[in-house]
């Protein structure tokens, strides 16, 4: 039997989740900054696929970090 | 002329016809000049390409020799050759589009779709424009049969650098130049859209020459040698070259010479075009001059770090600097310069004369250029210059002196300059310093800066520079004054700091043995330039002493509390707390030295969180510039009365000592002899993932390593603790306690590359072996110490150590330099913002917060924002 391996699962994959289109607006507004300008993911990355996001959307990654405690990064889906 | 703004620019390849359209004359003589010297009309130096004698006017636009700005000429060559620097656009091009109806082998429908994706993406996303390109490119090269004609295709292979093959199912055939144009000229302009070029800018069949530009003579300009003959430049005789060969396969064609005759031509007429634009193509030797000298070329003009954009555009050579020597200075502030006075006579800098200083400004004028203080130019209202070299009667010039003018005086004290030492490797290689005039001819530098610019005195030369605005003059003061990069943004600590004598200095001071008189006291504080009351004497009878620890602490802030281990604090010296018997934990409370001597610890360079650290996070920079110009002036000026070199008889053992050492030694080569009797015999056991003769290398090493320790703990046993070798071993300040065994007791294993070493001979490192003795001796283990001298084939194998050493350093740094420059390349437009998020240029976001922290490493302690053990320290006085 083969057992599928999700990437959400592997501890050093970080917390990532879609935003809402209200909550991507509220981001963008925060950072004063258009969805080009955030660093990008591509819609087949694992970690996209895992909890399908689909280009154009925008990704919320919540990491653990030694020295901020917890950061908090976005990305910007593009396809491919 | 009304101004013109650059709204865009457009790269592209240079059509035939607008080569034509540029030329000035067609080059049609592969000869230069005739019998009188005069250059040959459709020559390489026909006039028409640009003026070079002085005094000529050009004939083409009628400007002299500074105003022409040369012309270009052509070549029409007898057949196409393939540009090297499109070789690889080439291969792909071909392969992607077909060999018959020349489309792209992609259907109909998709290259529509295609285009339209395309259009949007280049407004939008120019980046992923490039990216559908390549994917465009690569489905179409997999596609074997036309969509559009239906005509099969073979595989075309590229043979480096410039000749194409087609592998038809007939055999192998090749595809000459003009059968490649003919394809690419096929493509239409559509297609060429979707293969990432710009038809109107770039069309395919451009990408192999018909017709060579001809640069103008200004940029292969002939020069004069001092023999009367005329040298040419390298791409000139290239451009010789290429016109002879090209002349003769003309005439070869029209003669109706045999195809191999033309086809050799041709060929060689592509190898001159090819080495003409780039010599150092692999797979062709490159082209060479008589003398065997290899030509310097088109893209060798450009590439490299002689090349015009690492040699001409991005490095600067400047006015107003100056680079000598360097030597030591402890007398002056960590701030100052030492500056030699001929130096100082000939950098300006410029003072604008104004009601308060007309007075200064006229006294300068009239020193002139050899009186120091005085002045080089001076530069009137109307911005006319005037060299004081040429002026006669100075004081009279001084008369007619009034605000409005500049004079450009010498350089003189406090004035601030900047000061550099390379590899400028981060940002303290720069710091702004204040002059100081010295007699002598090297720059001078207090020891403390030495670590920043990791500078040392064995010949190593330093640049100068002035800056001429006042803005520039605050920014380097405010921004860039050495006590301001005290704090080292690499890791959250001090860069500057005590290094060598000033460590055994303050260990010799601060240790308990020491004790001083008041006329000592008065002589250190002298030193140190303290103003103050004396302490109490901490012993009052028979005679008044004061401890070294009271000295000290009077250059300590009055409310300062601090503790940590000092370097000492090891082995037999470890102390955990203040109960200390070894003085080896400093406690200072209230700003008195209570425990503990000061050593590398407390006040080197690089450490981090330690006294001096502390300090100036603190107390500021004022506070821990006056620190290091008034207590680290005192520990130079202790270690010269106290005394302190190192001698021979500082690394002998006595003979005990040295029976000692020898039986452990020997014991150890017989366990060695031991255990490779037992690996012989198989009945060594492995270690686990280890094959045996791993495991017996293995098991070796750690016999002879530990016999090597335990000689060098028998050795320090035997030395004289207070003897000077010993003493900065410990205090941290030069060498460590390994340095010492070596020395005193036993050298130790040899190594190359982390094993002992094995090569040399057959099945032996040297002919004084048996083969095949893998023994201790054998393999590089040196039993014998610098003090007692090596035996001929230990110093063979201590060499054979010491050169893998050499060679590594030289490896890594060439290494971790070309990678620094393309980190500072890739890095160097980044900035923080004010949200403190880490963005480029155009907006796009590198980082959400600064180092996900957002924390300046420089204002941190060691990384940490906040360090609460430190504060609790501050103001309860102890830890936790
Ligand atoms: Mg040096
Ligand atoms: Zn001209
Ligand atoms: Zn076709």
């Amino acid at each position: 039997m083969v057992t599928r391996f999700n990437v959400l699962d592997h501890e050093l994959v970080p917390k990532h989740e879609v935003l809402k289109p209200s909550e991507a607006v509220e981001v963008l507004r925060k950072l004063g900054t258009t969805p080009d300008k955030l660093p990008w993911i591509r819609a087949s990355d694992p970690v996209a696929r895992a909890i399908g996001a689909k280009p154009g959307d925008i990704v919320k990654i919540t990491r653990r970090s030694p020295t901020a405690g917890v950061s908090i990064a976005y990305r910007f889906v593009i396809a491919g | 002329m009304p101004e013109k703004i650059i709204k865009s620019i457009s790269f592209g390849i240079l059509s035939p016809s607008e080569i034509r359209k540029l030329s000035r004359t067609a080059i049609v003589t592969a000869e230069t000049y005739d019998e009188d010297g005069l250059p040959i009309p459709g020559g390489l130096m026909d006039p028409r390409l640009g003026v070079i004698e002085p005094g000529q006017r050009c004939q083409v636009c009628g400007n002299t020799m500074a105003n022409c700005p040369g012309h270009f000429g052509h070549i029409e060559l007898a057949r196409p050759v393939i540009h090297v620097g499109f070789v690889k656009h080439i291969h792909d091009i071909l392969r992607a589009t077909c060999r018959h109806c020349g489309r792209l082998l992609i259907p109909q429908e998709e290259i529509d779709r295609y285009l339209r994706l395309l259009e949007k993406l280049e407004k939008k996303w120019p980046l992923l424009a490039l990216r559908l390109i390549e994917h465009v490119k690569k489905k179409a090269i997999k596609r074997m049969e036309c969509p559009h004609c239906g005509e099969k295709q073979y595989k075309i292979r590229l043979e480096k650098p410039t000749t194409f093959y087609e592998e038809r199912r007939g055999g192998v055939v090749r595809l000459t130049p003009i059968d490649v144009r003919s394809r690419l000229e096929r493509i239409p302009d559509s297609d060429v859209r979707l293969l990432g070029l710009d038809p109107k800018e770039a069309r395919p069949e451009w990408m192999v020459l018909t017709v060579l530009p001809v640069p103008p003579i200004q940029v292969r300009p002939s020069i004069l040698l001092e023999s009367g003959i005329r040298a040419e430049d390298d791409l000139t005789h290239k451009l010789v070259d290429i016109v002879r060969i090209n002349e003769r396969l003309k005439e070869s064609i029209e003669a109706g010479a045999p195809q191999l005759i033309v086809e050799d031509l041709w060929s060689l007429l592509q190898y001159h075009v090819t080495t003409y634009i780039d010599n150092e193509v692999p797979g062709i030797p490159p082209a060479k001059h008589r003398a065997g000298r290899v030509l310097r070329t088109l893209a060798q003009r450009l590439k490299g770090k002689e090349g015009r954009f690492r040699g001409h555009l991005s490095g600067k050579r400047v006015d107003f600097s100056a680079r000598t020597v360097i030597s030591p200075d402890p007398n002056i502030s960590i701030n100052e310069v030492g500056v030699p006075l001929d130096i100082a006579k000939i950098l300006t800098v410029p003072l604008k004369v104004s009601y308060w200083n007309v007075d200064e400004a006229r006294r300068y004028v009239i020193n002139g250029p050899e009186k120091w203080p005085g002045a080089n130019y001076i530069i009137r209202p109307d911005g006319r210059r005037i060299d004081l070299r040429f002026v006669k009667d100075r004081k009279a010039l001084a008369e007619t002196i009034t605000p409005g003018f500049i004079v450009e005086r010498h350089l003189i004290d406090g004035d601030i300059v900047l000061f550099n030492r390379q590899p400028s490797l981060h940002r303290m290689s720069i710091m702004a310093h204040l002059v100081k005039i010295l007699p002598g001819k090297t720059f001078r530098l207090n020891l403390l800066v030495c670590p920043p610019y990791n500078a040392d005195f064995d010949g190593d030369e330093m640049n100068l520079h002035v800056p001429q605005t006042e803005e520039a003059q605050a920014e380097a003061r405010e921004l860039m004054l050495v006590q301001n990069q005290i704090l080292s943004p690499r890791y959250g600590g001090p860069i500057i700091g005590g290094l060598q004598d000033y460590i055994s200095g303050a260990y010799l001071l601060t240790s308990k043995a020491t004790f001083l008189t008041k006329r000592d006291v008065v002589e250190l504080l002298a030193a140190g330039g303290y103003e103050g009351p004396l302490p109490e004497p901490a012993i009052l009878s028979p005679k008044k002493l004061w401890t070294g620890k009271q000295v000290f602490s009077l250059f300590l802030p009055s409310d300062f509390n601090y503790k940590k281990k000092a370097n000492i604090n090891v082995g037999e010296m470890a102390c955990e707390d203040e109960e200390c018997f070894h003085d080896s934990y400093v406690v200072i409370k209230k700003g008195k030295l209570l425990l503990g001597v000061i050593d590398k610890k407390s006040i080197g360079a690089q450490q981090p969180e330690s006294l001096i650290h502390f300090i100036a996070k603190e107390y500021g920079y004022d506070a821990i510039r006056e620190f290091f110009d008034k207590a680290f002036k005192i520990f130079l000026r202790y270690i010269e009365k106290h005394g302190f070199t190192m001698t021979l008889s500082d690394v002998e053992i006595p003979v005990e000592a040295e029976e000692k050492i020898q039986s452990i030694l020997s014991e150890a080569e017989e366990k060695v002899r031991e255990l490779i009797a037992q690996f012989n015999q198989g009945v060594l056991e492995p270690i686990p993932g280890r094959t045996a003769e791993e495991t017996l290398e293995l098991r070796i090493m750690e016999v002879l390593a530990e016999a090597r320790d335990r000689a060098g703990e028998i050795a320090a046993e035997y030395l004289d603790p207070f003897n000077h070798a010993f003493i900065m071993a410990r205090a941290g300040a030069r060498g460590s306690p390994l340095n010492l065994t070596q020395m005193a007791a036993v050298l130790g294993q040899q190594s190359v590359r982390g094993e002992r070493i094995s090569r040399g001979y057959k099945d032996r490192t040297l002919p004084h072996f048996r083969k095949g003795d893998i023994g201790a001796a054998a393999r590089g283990f040196v039993r014998s110490s610098f003090r007692r001298g090596l035996t001929p084939t230990e110093m063979f194998l201590h060499a054979a150590g010491g050169r893998e050493g050499l060679v590594d350093t030289a490896v890594r740094t060439s290494q971790s330099g070309y990678m620094q420059r393309r980190l500072i390349n890739a890095l160097q437009d980044i900035r923080v913002e004010y949200d403190r998020s880490a963005r480029l240029p155009n907006g796009a976001i590198v980082q959400f917060t600064y180092g996900e922290d957002g924390v300046d490493p420089m204002r941190s302690i060691h990384g940490k924002a906040v360090d609460v053990n430190r504060i609790v320290e501050r103001v309860v006085g102890w830890k936790r």
